[in-house]
């Protein structure tokens, strides 16, 4: 009996259009636990998204092997279907004009399961995810929160060994997307053989919802550990975030002693940075740079390192 | 067994339940369709034609609701999943696309017989068209026959229009006209000569309006291409065809589409 619920063996994607050649995913191998809630997190374009679509057979892998439950994803699609499902950020997946009972029963349809118990798990999934108002409504009327919910109980309805969750939480304000993280967190621990794989750039989602966390970075997995370790490798370092106007260079940071690598975004009226540094005395150094060079420093906060730092410290970009 | 029919029937209900839930569609797919047939009557009036040219426009009408059907309901239908992002979901699950594709045919073919049925009795009674059904058996098994190959042809289309990559709309519009024309919507096909006739035959509507035409007008056989026995069988023939395309492009389909990976999903 396989203890992992997913395995991927130096798996590499790559695409080719008239624009050129893009490697998706470069020699990519992990494993994913039975009853772990695992974390892909990596900005947009890393990756994520390709490695679910190979895992749930909608995509071959260009080389290498991956497998859902001890079955091949290339091979083996008949048997892995019937034990997964996804969901993805932004889905308008269904028909408008049906209700969101309708829809749910339709896809219910797809995986075999009786009318009547199909019914009876909607009116569970509606109780449980807090939409029972709008089960008669049509799909065409709801909100994004409400049409997210209606998802996220399309895929749990049809009680999957290993669930995709990719983004799921994308463009939800904030109270819709707690109760989907909270409803996740329930489901998993209710049968231990149940599997969940959450990809998000929500550096807060990954760490407050997964027990591991890998992070991936232009199609490569950088790190892959729990989110405890992953911040205990950014320890001795701390996070400085400045809101500087107007908008000046900033190059010259990196050559401050201490300072490990920074990110900057454009605001309205000047710029929004975090520096992780290692080096408390360097702060001086980075005040005296921006009023030397005519900034004003807006806002000065020094942070415990988070997940973002550590990503920060291993590729120089952001997350979001 | 029973997933695959659960699966036909979970497909078939939009269809179904969307042709009671939008009224709209009297106005649209009875009144318009309605217009342009009345024209063609008032055509082949002013020209004095034989009577059941009228009922050949009936006919036509009819049997074009069933083409736009599976035109914008069957063969362009993947293509429009995979803009709202169900095909990637029907791929992923249990149920074959073989009984997704039998439900859209089935809640189509529903779908479209309530607005058939309506410009069916309007025309007759509009336009006072006299029918005389020789062989009810025969005609009820040729208009099957040739909905199930319609269909059939649809669901072949369904894979080959995601293949072919182009807007689904494009598409639809170079099978609309040319088929109205091959088939002989409104005229005995063959006007067209036997040859192109004979090669139209391809078109399951070609054949069908002309084994109909004949048992319903039976003043019409003068016109008649050949007899309506021998289109029952080749219409049969065009639905086994039609039928083992179709599972063959489908499988072409979601192997190219897994293997390119812009085909099934849209975000790629």
């Amino acid at each position: 009996m396989h203890v992992n619920a997913i395995e991927v063996r130096n798996v590499w994607r790559i695409f080719k259009s008239r624009d050129g050649i893009v490697e998706a995913l470069k020699d990519v191998n992990l494993e994913v636990r039975k009853g772990e809630l695992f974390g892909l997190l990596g900005p947009n374009g890393a990756g994520k998204t390709t490695l679910i679509r190979i895992l749930t057979t909608l995509l071959l892998p260009t080389r290498g092997e991956a497998y859902v439950l001890g079955y091949n994803t290339a091979k083996e699609e008949d048997k892995i279907r019937p034990l997964i499902n996804m969901v993805s950020g932004g889905e308008y997946s269904g028909y408008g004009l049906l209700t969101v009972k309708e829809n749910l029963w339709m896809f219910s349809q797809f995986y075999g399961i009786p009318s009547r118990v199909a019914k009876g798990r909607i009116l569970e999934l509606a109780k449980e995810l807090k939409f029972e108002d709008i089960l008669n409504k049509k799909v065409r009327n709801l909100s994004t929160g409400q049409r997210q919910k209606m998802n996220i109980a399309r895929a749990f309805l049809t009680d999957p060994k290993v669930i995709f969750l990719d983004e799921p939480t994308l463009g939800l304000d904030v109270e819709v997307a707690r109760e989907i993280r909270s409803f996740v967190k329930r489901w998993i621990t209710e049968k231990e053989d149940r599997t969940v794989v959450l990809t998000t750039h929500y550096m807060h989602e990954a760490e407050q919802l997964c027990d591991r966390i890998a992070i991936i970075n232009e199609g490569k997995i950088i790190a892959l550990d729990t989110a405890e370790n992953l911040k205990k490798r950014v320890s001795s370092e701390f996070s400085l975030l400045l809101r500087i106007a107007p908008k000046i260079d900033v190059s010259w940071i990196k050559n401050i002693e201490g300072v490990l690598n920074f990110i900057s975004r454009v605001e309205d009226d000047g710029l929004r940075l975090r520096i992780i540094m290692e080096r408390e005395e360097s702060i001086g150094d980075i005040v005296d740079g921006f009023i030397r060079r005519g900034g004003k420093i807006t806002y000065l906060s020094k942070e415990e390192p988070t997940l973002e730092d550590v990503f920060l410290k291993l590729t120089g970009r952001g997350l979001e | 067994m029973m997933s695959f029919l659960r699966a036909v029937k979970g497909r078939a209900y939009p269809r179904v339940i969307g042709a009671l839930r939008e009224p709209s569609w009297m106005f649209w797919e009875i009144f318009l369709p309605l217009l342009s047939i009345s024209a063609y009557v008032f055509v082949y009036r002013a020209l004095h034609a034989p009577p059941e040219f009228e009922g050949f426009v009936i006919l036509g009408g009819i049997m074009t609701a069933y083409w736009l059907n599976v035109l914008w309901g069957m063969a362009s239908q993947f293509y429009w999943e995979k803009e709202t992002g169900n095909l990637q979901h029907y791929i992923m699950a249990p149920a074959p696309l073989e009984s997704i594709l039998a439900g859209m045919a089935l809640g189509g073919m529903f779908n479209t017989t309530t607005r058939a049925v309506s410009i069916l009795l309007l025309g007759t009674w509009l336009f006072h068209v006299h029918m005389v059904i020789t062989d009810p058996l025969l005609l009820a098994l040729i208009f099957l026959i040739c909905l199930a190959a319609m269909y059939a042809m649809g669901m072949m289309f369904s894979s080959l229009f995601l293949l072919w990559g182009r807007e689904a709309w494009v598409l639809n519009s170079l099978f609309e006209e040319p088929i109205y024309f091959l088939s002989g919507q409104n005229f005995p096909i063959k006007a067209l000569g036997s040859y192109v006739a004979l090669a139209a035959s391809i078109i399951p509507l070609t054949l069908g309006l002309d084994a109909m035409r004949q048992l319903i007008f039976p003043s019409s056989l003068p016109y008649a291409l050949m007899n309506p026995y021998i289109e029952l069988l080749i219409l049969s023939l065009l639905t086994i065809v039609y039928l083992i395309l179709a599972r063959i492009f489908l499988k072409k389909m979601e192997l190219l589409g897994k293997t390119k990976g812009t085909i099934l999903t849209r975000w790629l």
